[in-house]
């Protein structure tokens, strides 16, 4: 049994690399489709929605059935149930990738505008953080894993900021809400994508250590902050 | 590592042990590769702590120094490969091996304060207080009712009216009386296959044993028979202390609380059922329960 277990975890490691590519490339092009203004690559990122939330469907129902008919234990049951997570921050991702990719469509509206900066550097930030997760995965490594829990606090600092910067914004152009409320949102929605990535990357400690660390380095960081 | 005991440190030092969190056990030490060197592996108060225990087939060594705590009132699995052991260690706990010559064993196994293992323990005592549960059901070719007053006639001087009593309870806790309510006085070799099994378990409880010994006891019953077995198990734990052999993995993380890990005759690793399961230390303890093994 153990080596027809193994081929099917064999195809699970291909299968959620595959999701996970699939993910990180609606979000860059979700990322791009602001930074262009370009609304017809954002259509094509809320099109392929469908696409990533079919692929989840499918791997759960996989991992369902290797759950039913193996019953795994140990390295392997923490596998599948670590993937099964990982399946659905990924999805998650692709949703949030297709919300940045509906406020790319309202910016693509608006010629005279620049994106401030830090709203690129928390896209480049979370998009690599989506990378370093999967990384981690791949590797089972805890260390790669560490290092996107801890990159998540540097995102909300940003996030903290851009609340900052759209609030002075408003109260300056009040004429400019709706822009303003765009702004917020994606700076929202990839401070969301950055916890998702730290889901994965607790999902892989979990994996490879067998720890549930979720809410540990919460508590360090709110601790620090006391 | 402060708690943890020296080798100076006698084994059932209770003041240390009362000292562990509860429902945890205590790893004294890492285990070692060889298991001359293993600490013992303690259990806050356990029922029966095997200690150095070796057992001998002839000139072969089929345990080797198996250092063990049993919890009171809890399941505790053994698992391994075929002949690793699992089975010889359990029939040490109620010296059924003495029944063959060229069989001995030689080191501690505790049971409540006494070594079972020292010639002038009681062996009448002992198999009041351990009954075994066989993996094929061995109903004696009597009927129902006998099969469980066998015991009861043995061991104690009762009137009737007591005798009948004592057999329903059995009956009842085995969860098989209103099954066989009405066939008491019908052999109880025409029962079906998981009704002479909980028939065995009734003949071993009605005699009060504080210990319950089961060799793989599903193993040759069908799956709906094996669920009330487990069901029972989980009753039973309440009053008394359950050492269950079984190559059923799932069964092992379904029923037990404690599981240990053996091959050729040595325990690799013991802990947490829940702990073995999901999280073993060692690769072999791994390797097994995910069938990687060999």
């Amino acid at each position: 049994m153990g080596f027809r277990l193994q081929r099917q975890i064999d195809k699970l490691k291909e299968d959620i690399l595959t999701l996970g590519a699939a993910v990180e490339e609606q979000l860059l092009q979700a990322v791009r489709a602001i930074e262009n203004r370009d609304a017809d690559l954002a259509q094509q990122v809320i099109d392929a929605d469908m696409k990533i939330d079919q692929m989840e469907v499918d791997f759960e129902e996989e991992c369902l059935k290797i759950l039913a008919l193996y019953q795994p234990v140990a390295i392997d049951l923490r596998y599948i149930i670590a993937v099964l997570k990982i399946n659905n921050d990924l999805e998650r991702i692709g949703d949030l990738a297709t919300n940045l990719a509906r406020r790319a469509r309202f910016f693509s509206k608006l010629h005279d505008v620049e994106m401030p900066d830090m709203f690129k550097e928390m896209a480049l930030k979370s998009s690599a953080m989506l990378c370093k997760s999967l990384d981690a995965l791949v590797k089972l490594n805890v260390e790669l894993a560490n290092e996107v829990c801890m990159a998540d606090d540097e995102v909300d600092a940003l996030h903290k900021n851009n609340y900052l910067l759209v609030h002075k914004g408003i109260e300056r152009e009040p004429q400019r809400l709706d822009f303003y409320l765009n702004l917020f949102l994606t700076s929202s929605h990839l401070e969301r994508i950055a916890d998702q990535t730290t889901n994965i990357a607790e999902d892989v400690i979990y994996l490879i250590r067998g720890e549930i660390v979720r809410h540990s380095h919460e508590k360090k960081s709110s601790a620090k902050t006391q | 590592m402060s708690e943890m005991m020296t080798e100076t440190n006698h084994v059932n030092d209770h003041s240390l042990a009362r000292s562990a969190p509860d429902d945890q056990v205590r790893f004294i030490t890492k285990v070692p590769d060889r298991p001359r060197d293993m600490e013992p592996q303690t259990i806050v108060e356990p029922k029966i702590s095997v200690r150095n225990l070796d057992f001998f087939y002839g000139s072969f060594r089929a345990l080797k120094g198996n250092d063990l705590d049993i919890a009171a009132n809890k399941v505790t699995a053994i698992i391994g490969p075929s002949g690793c052991g699992k089975s010889t260690h359990i029939r040490v706990y109620n010296r059924i091996y003495e029944l063959y010559r060229e069989q001995r064993a030689s080191g501690e196994v505790i049971l409540d304060g006494e070594n079972i293992l020292a010639p002038r323990y009681d062996l009448i005592k002992l198999r009041k207080k351990v009954g075994m549960i066989f993996q094929k059901p061995t109903p004696f070719p009597m009927t129902v009712f006998d099969n469980v007053a066998y015991g009861l006639k043995l061991h104690y001087k009762m009137s009737r009216g007591e005798l009948n009593a004592r057999v329903e309870k059995a009956l009842r806790d085995a969860a098989l009386w209103t099954e066989v309510k009405d066939k008491l006085n019908e052999p109880g070799t025409a029962l079906s296959g998981g009704q002479q099994q909980r028939l065995v378990i009734a003949r071993a409880i009605a005699v009060q044993p504080e210990v319950l010994l089961m060799d793989e006891p599903t193993s040759a019953i069908d799956p709906v028979a094996t669920a009330k077995i487990e069901e029972l198990v989980e009753q039973l734990k309440e009053r008394y202390t359950i050492v269950i052999v079984t190559h059923n993995m799932q069964q092992a993380a379904r029923i037990s609380d404690y599981t240990a890990f053996f091959y050729e005759g040595e325990i690799v690793e013991f802990g947490p059922t829940r702990k073995i399961f999901t999280k073993p230390t060692k690769k072999q303890t791994e390797d097994y329960i995910t069938g990687r093994f060999g």
